[in-house]
């Protein structure tokens, strides 16, 4: 009676074999991650040193480190994630919890969704036109990260709006029965629900900016400039920027250097991954219902 | 068995007047007219999908929240048009909901009690613990949770959620309490708690239950309204329903489960 059939057999087989056949995918898709690290971990490690990260480049970029380039990236990323952060977290919060299901609200939903879907170099030249010209900020660590705030806001938009929609619409209407006010409802029971898929999405965010290059190309990184800047009005290298000038623009300069500098960059989006997910470790422990 | 109130000489807390409800053009609930007293449980009961929920929502005006549902007619509470409270956010509050499936907003059972208190203002400690204290008595509940109030009010089993659910509604100081089949996820010993605290309760508020347990109407209700498929058949003295003393023969079959 409980025997199998030829056809419980069959089923099994084919179960298997799309279950190895799924593995196999997975497999794939994580080797290339494995070996560029692998790469350049042997190839770059040995650059990493205190000199490296903490001096300026020397002989036309051939020697020395990457200072400049490091704080650079790290003041666009802080200065993009001012300009970014409140405003994808507002648009989320009315998109979410505010607006009708109308027209408008489509058409909004749209228009982020293509953003999200424009080349970068694109976003570089409307940083160029808007940015750089129209408000007149120059070629600026200001034009830069604006350019780049622009580029990453649906990706704050959309995980701040995918982790609002996540709390349970019962504890929107046990509020307003209350007679709360949507704004109360929002800031006391909805908000404290969402905040570790927010700053997930604010995290993400910020490994992209780090990485990008096309966006400040224009914008505001500097090709060479040995200074630190003195203010967001001013230029400033930056990693990305750098491993792509050392690379290729540059005659002479040792091999193991653009590894490092890649190394140092992958670093910087790692860091920030782990900690995103640590923090989402975090606080999903104590999120329950 | 509850004797009926006597009725005559006093005025309605609620009074409902050719109340139809609509969702778009879809017609759920039509011609309802009935008053409802201070100090009274008032039972709707009726099989699924007659209308019967959206009969509450209308009543603290949570339609404004959802898409197309409008209603005609006129609903009087505590004297006053509620078309007419400018300020819904009050209407609600004085109106406590407590819905089918318990929500333990996810805070500690402390701050579910003190969430709405703090909301109007109250911020003295000594006077929300007093607050969280009285209304998870009149619940039922304090005994179980006295000792863990930091405890998740989402972490508690469903029968305790329920009576916690009932406590934060409480702490709005109701004027009317409405009930929607509240022991549908809770256990029959919990039910019979509840029942008890809602029978201490009516002396300080007017309650509407909607059940579909008959017998759940009959343990509580003083007076009682049938729905059916949209349509407000009658309403009377419980006692009458379950004595056969009806107009409509559908709503004694009901009462006597041929159907629903």
């Amino acid at each position: 009676m409980f025997e199998a059939t030829e056809i419980n057999i069959r089923n099994k087989r084919i179960g298997k074999g799309i279950k190895f056949s799924f593995l196999l995918m997975t497999v794939l898709l994580a080797t290339p991650v494995l070996i560029i690290l692998a790469v350049l971990i042997q190839k770059g490690g040995p650059m990493i040193s205190w000199d490296f990260l903490f001096s300026d480049p020397t002989n036309g970029m051939t020697a020395g480190g990457i200072f400049p380039a490091l704080i650079g990236t790290i003041s666009l990323v802080i200065v993009a994630l001012i300009a970014s952060v409140p405003v994808g977290v507002a648009a989320a919060i009315y998109l979410s919890e505010y607006a009708k299901d109308n027209w408008l609200t489509r058409i909004i939903n749209l228009a982020i969704i293509n953003l999200a879907g424009v080349p970068s170099i694109v976003h570089a030249l409307f940083g160029v036109g808007a940015f750089v010209l129209f408000f007149k900020f120059g070629t600026s660590i200001l034009a830069a990260s604006f350019t780049l705030a622009v580029m990453t806001l649906p990706v704050v938009i959309v995980a701040t709006r995918e982790s609002l929609q996540a709390v349970p619409y019962a504890f929107r209407e046990a509020c307003w029965n209350m007679g709360a006010t949507r704004w109360q409802t929002i800031y006391k029971v909805v908000l404290p629900n969402a905040i570790s898929g927010i700053l997930t999405g604010v995290i993400l965010e910020v490994s992209r900016t780090a990485g990008e290059t096309a966006p400040i190309m224009f914008t505001g990184a500097a090709f060479f400039l040995p200074f630190l800047p003195q203010s967001v009005f001013d230029q400033s290298m930056a990693l990305s920027l750098h491993l792509f000038v050392v690379s290729t623009q540059v005659p002479n300069v040792p091999e193991e250097l653009p590894y490092g500098v890649a190394l140092v960059l992958i670093g910087i989006v790692l860091l920030m991954n782990s900690i995103s997910i640590a923090f989402r470790f975090y606080l999903r422990g104590k999120k329950k219902w | 068995m509850v004797e009926s109130n006597e009725k005559s000489d006093k005025t309605p807390k609620l009074s409902i007047k050719d109340l139809s409800i609509f969702y778009g053009k879809e017609k759920v609930l039509s011609n309802v007219s009935f008053d409802i007293f201070e100090n009274e449980i008032f039972g709707i009961i009726g099989p699924a999908n007659s209308g019967k929920t959206s009969f509450l929502r209308i009543l603290n005006r949570m339609d404004t929240f959802v898409p197309e549902m409008r209603f005609e007619g006129e609903v009087v509470f505590d004297g006053k048009n509620i078309m007419e409270w400018r300020n819904l956010y009050a209407l609600r509050r004085s109106i406590g909901v407590v819905f089918p499936l318990p929500v333990g907003l996810p805070m500690s059972i402390y701050e579910n009690v003190a969430l709405s208190p703090r909301l109007r203002g109250i911020r003295s400690k000594g006077e929300l613990d007093s607050i969280v204290e009285r209304c998870l008595r009149r619940a039922a509940l304090w005994d179980e949770v006295k000792d863990r109030l930091n405890v998740l009010g989402s972490l508690l089993s469903g029968g305790q959620q329920q009576r916690l659910t009932i406590a934060r509604a409480l702490s709005q100081e109701p004027k009317m309490l409405l009930l929607d089949e509240f022991s549908i996820a809770v256990d029959p010993v919990t039910t019979m708690k509840i029942e008890d605290a809602l029978k201490d309760l009516r002396n300080e508020m007017t309650i509407i239950l909607v059940t579909n347990l008959v017998q759940q109407a009959r343990r509580l209700a003083n007076r009682t309204a049938f729905f059916l498929m949209g349509e407000f058949i009658e309403e009377g003295n419980t006692e009458d329903f379950f004595t056969g003393n009806v107009q409509d023969p559908r709503t004694r079959q009901y009462v006597q489960g041929r159907f629903g």
